[in-house]
């Protein structure tokens, strides 16, 4: 029964490599435009391969126009993208952004739960009910219930690896991701123990992306006893 | 036989003109052209309006503005790091803040700044600042951007102290320096343009390029101490602090074009006659010469044409060898040097099919106006490759203008490629469908590496 099967993959896999050994025919489109960006966060924008490169395709317009000013101006450091979006002007920028955030492509499967029970309850209470004691918001107060984030400018936090939500909420501690005044992830990501960050990110890792995944159009109603947050990358 | 008198003599003499000298670098030099009269001394009235467009649009072009405003910072504010060899030196705080700012300063004190390099207080300012072009400026130029600078939000941000290496920043090697080096100038007319040049053009293109453009700052080449010379201004050199390489100005092999429409075009859009700009001239352009007025951007073409002393005139997109290149920035390679080139050369042919073929074209002709060709490339014919490597390591879009609002970008290869790689490729480029350029090695990569990443 197999073998069917095995020959169809096989023609798959001989017509991919005939498409790619095919020199890619010019286009003038935003793609064309954009191969400078696809080289490393991969076809689309769906990311790299080794979850270095973050995945640029669906996520929402406004946060990806934020994170290309601050790598421009220094906020987030990184000198292969500085040295990119210099010669750039703002409206460029913009129209990169919403070129990236209009891309519908599927999401990768998510990675496999961890068996420490006690690190996922911990992970999944930081992002429902946030920590009062520390200090720390729920999540899903500003990235949404659905975990796909809030429009225009609240990224959602689900099919991104682990290694990537852990460099970030690191970059956020030691100041080398920063966001326009007040930077309210940075308050927050200084409240989180090692310990809070890996079950955060253990968590996050391992929840299938919802069917769909566009950014909610509103911030969620704030649930009771929680303090509105002022973030100067969300002004809503 | 001389006598020890006579010696003695003869070296007490020579001591003294030594004082003599340092003595006048150090309190002669700059007390003299203190009292050079000033040139139309300024009005203290309320500026025009006119006045006031005029010293915008002369900041913007000049690009005062971009350099005195920190990444993220407020207009005028100061406070972008420039690196020289010496050190870091921060741009100051130009708003009208009394404290941090020029709040307390007189136009004439403005003036003194621009003309001579001397501070309110006559301390000498560092040449990061290139007075040695602004003292071209004329006396209503300088009151212009006087009155635009006045007319700016302060903001009271303190300057941020220069970082240099000892002795480099102190008054007395500044002194030294500028008696080396620097002599303002008479603001008047000293050559007229060449027969056959539009005369009121060519002298408005001379004024913009080699004041207010400041061009040959970087456009030269720089001596140990950072000194430019007046016989290689604009003979090309590499960025203070930078492996970026601004081309010579002078050698059409370098400058490329004598084509007065191509060179406008460049430096209102980006992009001219195949040429793309990139790496700091990208960021000039975007941020300076894109808003020149059309006749200022066609009189600075005028000018820089009749600059090219060398008229071997380069096929655009046909391979094309600069055989006659004066300067020496390019090597014809000896039919022996071509033929022993080694096995690796060929592995480069495979790269460049897979990584840079679908863009720059099979034959490396490129694509008009969106890709350059690599066939008769200036850039990456060059016996110094800094900047081919670095458009190769870091990629790189041509700057987003009004006449080119969305240029096409290429991907950095710099974690795809190893120095190796990167040679191979350009080895192969250099000497591919016409092209005869010696192959560059890994070390050579290696070291443009270096310079960058020491930023």
């Amino acid at each position: 029964m197999l073998y069917p099967l095995w020959r169809l993959a096989l023609c798959c896999w001989l017509l991919g490599a005939c498409l790619t050994a095919q020199a890619a025919p010019f286009e003038d489109s935003m793609a064309q435009r954009s191969l400078a960006c696809t080289g490393c966060h991969g076809p689309q924008g769906r990311s790299g391969p080794d979850g270095y490169y973050p995945r640029l395709a669906g996520k929402p317009a406004g946060y990806l126009y934020n994170q290309l000013v601050n790598l421009q101006q220094g906020r987030r450091t990184y000198p292969l993208m500085q040295s990119l979006l210099a010669p750039l002007d703002d409206a460029y920028l913009r129209t990169l952004a919403k070129y990236f955030a209009e891309l519908e492509i599927p999401y990768p499967p998510p990675a496999p739960q961890p068996t420490d029970k006690a690190l996922l309850a911990r992970g999944m209470q930081l992002v429902r009910q946030g920590d009062p004691a520390l200090q720390i918001p729920a999540c899903v107060q500003c990235h949404g219930s659905a975990l796909t984030g809030t429009q225009p400018s609240v990224p959602g936090l689900l099919g991104l690896p682990r290694d990537y939500l852990n460099a970030q909420l690191g970059g956020w501690q030691n100041g080398q991701r920063q966001a326009q005044a007040p930077d309210c992830m940075a308050d927050i990501a200084k409240r989180l123990s090692d310990a809070d960050v890996h079950a955060l990110s253990s968590w996050l890792s391992s929840q299938t992306v919802p069917l769909v995944s566009r950014a909610a159009a509103f911030k969620p109603p704030l649930a009771p006893g929680a303090q509105e947050i002022r973030c100067g990358s969300a002004p809503w | 036989m001389v006598s020890a008198r006579t010696l003695r003599t003869v070296a007490m003499a020579l001591l003294g003109a030594l004082a003599g000298a340092l003595l006048w670098a150090l309190w002669g030099f700059d007390a003299y052209h203190r009292q050079s009269p000033v040139n139309g001394a300024g009005t203290t009235q309320t500026p025009s309006s006119a006045q006031l467009e005029r010293g915008q649009y002369l900041a913007r072009v000049g690009n005062c503005v971009f350099c005195h405003t920190a990444p993220a910072g407020e207009i005028l504010a100061g406070g972008r790091p420039i690196a020289t060899p010496f050190g870091n030196v921060v741009t100051s705080n130009l708003t009208p803040d009394p404290e941090h700012g020029l709040g307390r300063w007189t136009q004439d004190d403005f003036w003194q700044a621009l003309h001579l390099g001397l501070g309110q207080d006559g301390r000498r300012l560092s040449p990061a600042f290139p007075y040695t072009s602004y003292s071209r400026l004329t006396r209503a130029d300088a009151d212009a951007l006087w009155a635009y600078l006045q007319s700016v939000p302060a903001v009271p941000r303190p300057n941020t102290a220069a970082d240099m290496v000892w002795p480099f920043g102190t008054q007395t090697a500044l002194g030294l320096w500028r008696a080396m080096y620097f002599r303002p100038h008479p603001n008047s007319n000293e050559s007229s343009a060449p027969a056959g040049a539009d005369a009121v053009a060519w002298t408005r293109g001379r004024y913009l390029v080699e004041g207010l453009g400041h061009c040959q700052e970087c456009h030269s080449p720089r001596d140990a101490l950072g000194g430019l010379s007046d016989a290689s201004r604009g003979e090309g050199g590499v960025l203070p602090g930078l492996p970026w390489y601004a081309p010579s100005l002078r050698d059409t092999a370098q400058a490329g074009t004598t084509d007065p429409h191509a060179l406008q075009s460049f430096l209102q859009t980006g992009v001219g006659a195949g040429r793309f700009a990139a790496g700091p001239m990208a960021e000039v352009v975007l941020h300076g010469t894109q808003h020149l007025h059309d006749q200022d951007a066609q009189a600075m073409a005028v000018y820089l044409q009749s600059l090219v002393h060398n008229k071997t005139v380069l096929g655009d997109t046909q391979a094309s060898i600069p055989v006659e290149a004066s300067s020496g920035a390019y090597r014809i390679p000896t039919p022996k040097q071509m033929s022993s080139l080694s096995p690796a050369h060929l592995q480069g042919g495979e790269m460049y099919k897979q990584h840079c073929a679908d863009c720059h074209g099979e034959n490396g002709q490129g694509r008009a106006g969106v890709y350059p060709a690599l066939a008769g490339n200036r850039a990456l014919l060059m016996n110094k490759p800094n900047n081919a490597v670095l458009s190769v390591l870091y990629g790189g879009f041509a700057p987003s203008t009004q006449g080119n609002p969305q240029p096409f970008g290429m991907p950095p290869f710099m974690l795809e490629l190893s120095n190796a790689q990167i040679a191979q490729v350009l080895s192969y480029s250099r000497s591919a469908w016409g092209n005869q350029a010696l192959p560059i090695s890994e070390l050579q990569v290696q070291a443009v590496r270096d310079t960058q990443q020491r930023r």
